[in-house]
């Protein structure tokens, strides 16, 4: 047996790695009840798909964030999505004008449920230092948010806070959250659908 | 530029368009002919096919606005690729009426130019092949740039007038 011994694999384990925390459920010898919603939403939070849509320099900080040192791979945000069919998180870095407002728009439409939306940066949550004409005042005036990461530019440690943030709402999220009609004209209010 | 050289090129346009020199001067160090508005194109034709100025290549157009006038100054930045000279030629339009005659037939690279003046000024340039909005949004109403104009967006609800000097 040698290298494969039990004392061998304990010995080359990595400890640092935490496992998902089971949900709440009644347990017994060889079975373990839970609501589905609950396994949905474990399944969910750690296999995030987001497509980032990066402007400008909180791009640059994103692409730092995907990097081998601080890794949003560690958070099953790993794999990237660039088509907006495939993705659960639309990441909106950098500044958005107003030229570009209508795209980013229809990158969010084209999203399929559910779909969450991470604002990165002053400029995509309030237009930041460009105070004028040509710029969208916070991606908010046309697309709904569900959490901001505030810096100008955000450290790639604000980044992931953020994505744990949304990794909270994805997995207490109820399935039936989007056919409620709180949520329907909350869409509407933005004018879609 | 040698001022030999500058001064035979405002000898070569006052030669032909004496009564439309309206002012000649050094503004940091650029010779800046300042003409009348009516025959700017004929002026900058001549300058191209005459010999000894060949001013073949145009390096830069814009509009400045000048709010206590009401006027538009139309600025044309040429160059001599031959003899490495260059010159400004600067037109004034009134602010109610900026019309200016197009470049596009003389210099291609024009088309551009006009249609980011045009974008940002408002200068109506007459005979340009397309002119419409090259940066801006199409739906805009206004000419940004122009000093009557705020700069901030005035949409914004989130920032308190007195903490940000408006």
């Amino acid at each position: 047996m040698g290298g494969l011994s039990m004392e061998n694999l304990t010995a080359t384990q990595n400890r640092n790695i935490s496992l998902g925390e089971k949900p709440e459920g009644i347990e017994g010898v060889g079975f373990f009840a839970t609501s589905l919603e609950k396994v949905v939403g474990l399944a969910r939070k750690n296999s995030i798909w987001p497509l980032p849509f990066a402007t400008s320099c909180c791009g640059i900080e994103f692409m730092a964030t995907m990097g081998a040192h601080y890794d949003l791979g560690r958070f099953g945000a790993e794999r990237l999505s660039f088509s907006p069919r495939q993705a659960d998180l639309l990441m909106v870095m950098g500044t958005i004008a107003k030229k570009m407002g209508p795209v980013l728009r229809q990158v969010y439409e084209q999203m399929a449920e559910p779909r969450w939306v991470l604002s990165v940066g002053a400029c995509a949550s309030s237009g930041g230092i460009f105070d004028t004409y040509s710029v969208l005042q916070g991606i908010d005036r046309i697309i709904p948010v569900d959490v901001y990461v505030p810096g100008c530019p955000p450290r790639p440690e604000q980044i992931i806070d953020g994505v744990i943030k949304i990794q909270k709402l994805v997995e207490t999220e109820s399935l039936r959250r989007r056919d409620s009609p709180e949520y329907k004209a909350m869409l509407n209010k933005y004018g879609i659908e | 530029m040698a001022d030999s050289q500058e001064e035979k090129l405002v000898s070569i346009i006052k030669e032909k368009f004496e009564d439309q020199v309206v002012l000649v001067e050094q503004l940091y160090d650029f010779l800046t002919i300042t003409l009348k508005k009516d025959r700017i194109t004929e002026i900058i034709q001549f300058l191209y096919d005459h010999p000894d100025t060949k001013f073949q290549f145009l390096t830069t157009l814009a509009a400045v606005h000048y709010p206590d006038n009401n006027q538009i100054g139309l600025m044309y930045q040429l160059h001599n690729m031959y003899s490495n000279e260059r010159v400004r030629l600067k037109i004034y339009l009134p602010i109610e009426n900026p019309v200016a005659p197009t470049l596009t037939n003389i210099f291609a690279a024009a088309n551009w130019m006009e249609r980011e003046t045009y974008d940002f000024y408002g200068v109506i340039f007459e005979g340009h092949p397309n002119l419409k909005r090259i940066l801006n949004v199409d739906e805009m109403i206004i000419f940004p740039m122009r000093k009557e104009y705020p700069l901030e967006d005035q949409t914004r609800e989130d920032k308190e007038d007195d903490m940000f000097g408006r």
